[in-house]
């Protein structure tokens, strides 16, 4: 709760709000003291919390497993060796069980993608107010934690994943393939402006749902931790109410945490095994 | 909660660190599994196989045990026989030495009557040519009547 005067609607909206660094309406470059200045930044503006967590957090993921993978020999693996092998183990399992063609490519995509989306939603776990009043003793007006609340992110690599497919697909299957896959299905080459709806609404689809999926569950859990929040701010000396909900908070955030580390690895999988039948998909002749 | 530049930021990020994944994670790791996974097999075939040449062997000792048992059995009996064999014939040839031992006794005895009888014959006849020549003496000249005396001793 990082003033007291904040009201509850304040407090909500202060934790949805990133730190956006872009041109500011005297035509200088800075960061955006209040959501209107964030929003009049327009498309040049950079979420400076979202991009630089997200980069501390994949820097992580590759520096474990960076290391893991220089160590790594058929011997007995150490402890970090073993996690890791662990978890390429799980991804190479899932990568063989969806994906049916050769692409070297596909499976580092899908490690990187669990890791890092995993790592990401993680942050999720951080009790919401520890990051933001440092933040803010530091000088900056917000900093919403979690990047992948930030459709930014989401959309980001989803994106990253369509042109994969958008690539692969003409690759594998030439452009006329690709083409002709988007144009003469379902209904043959007569109803092609119905086909070319349909498949292309198919085709956007993937990546829009990809990154709303994770989007809005984080979201929604992020919300849920902010709501959970707002009872112990409540808090107005020692009644019987107030210590009622600062209890109640302890409890349903211990209660939403527990629950929300299913979301957090479930969401992460799901990123990773809908990119792994979607790069399958590309690659396949028919569908 | 706007769409700006983190999206090309973000995208950016995602694609170098799909990069690094693939350039120096994946690779050695995979290499890593996938000699262990050999190891692993490499070592569960000798062990079966140790196992297998322990069964073998186990079985020839036994092969081996039951031969030698069988061979001593044989050498035993062997052995039985041979000393029963042994007790026959030497049973044999002291009954033999027994035999010839009596057979010679018998003949020394035998030649010992003869002798005596002999003996006997020559004094008996002594006797009978004494005893004549007292009662002939003076009838009859010894000297005229030895041819006489002599057939008459070997009738005896």
């Amino acid at each position: 709760m990082s003033g007291e005067t904040q009201t509850s609607a304040e407090y909500i909206k202060h934790h949805l709000q990133n730190l956006t660094y872009g041109q500011l309406p005297d035509g200088s470059w800075g960061i955006a003291r209040s959501a209107e200045q964030a929003k009049e930044m327009g498309f040049w503006a950079i979420n400076l919390d979202t991009t630089i967590i997200a980069f501390l957090l994949g820097s992580l993921f590759l520096f474990f497993f960076i290391k893991a993978a220089r160590a790594a020999s058929a011997g007995v693996p150490s402890g970090l060796q073993n996690f890791v092998e662990w978890i390429v183990d799980f991804v190479d399992g899932s990568v063989r069980g969806s994906f049916t063609a050769r692409n070297d490519m596909v499976a580092p995509l899908a490690l990187t993608i669990f890791a890092w989306v995993l790592l990401m939603n993680l942050m999720d776990l951080v009790p919401i107010d520890y990051l933001p009043l440092i933040a803010h003793a530091a000088g900056l007006p917000f900093l919403k934690v979690v990047p992948t609340t930030d459709p930014n992110a989401t959309f980001g690599m989803s994106i990253a994943v369509f042109v994969l497919v958008v690539y692969y697909s003409i690759k594998m299957k030439g452009l006329g393939g690709f083409v002709g896959e988007l144009t003469l299905q379902p209904f043959g080459k007569f109803g092609m402006p119905a086909n070319l709806f349909l498949e292309g609404v198919n085709l956007i689809a993937k990546p829009v749902s990809l990154a709303l999926r994770l989007f809005g569950n984080m979201y929604a859990g992020e919300m849920i931790f902010i709501l959970i929040a707002l009872m112990g701010a409540s808090w107005a000396g020692a009644t019987f109410g107030s210590t009622l909900l600062f209890g109640s908070q302890v409890v349903l955030s211990l209660g939403w945490a527990i629950f929300h580390i299913l979301i957090v690895t479930l969401q992460a999988f799901i990123f990773m095994t809908l990119t792994i039948v979607y790069m399958d998909m590309a690659h396949q002749e028919h569908h | 909660m706007n769409i700006n530049a983190t999206l090309l930021a973000q995208t950016i990020m995602f694609v170098m660190f799909v990069w690094f994944c693939m350039k120096f994670v994946w690779p050695p790791i995979m290499q890593a599994l996938i000699e262990r996974k050999k190891l692993i097999a490499d070592g569960l075939a000798a062990g079966e196989r140790g196992k297998h040449e322990l069964e073998l062997a186990s079985r020839r000792a036994t092969e081996s045990m039951h031969d030698a048992k069988q061979k001593a059995s044989d050498v035993i009996a062997q052995a039985e026989k041979r000393a029963s064999q042994i007790i026959e014939e030497a049973k044999n040839s002291a009954k033999e030495e027994g035999d010839r031992l009596v057979a010679g006794a018998k003949a020394e005895i035998d030649q010992e009557v003869n002798r005596a009888r002999e003996v006997l014959r020559q004094q008996v006849a002594e006797l009978a040519v004494a005893g004549a020549e007292k009662i002939l003496r003076r009838e009859i000249d010894a000297k005229a009547h030895a041819e006489l005396l002599t057939a008459l001793k070997n009738e005896i």
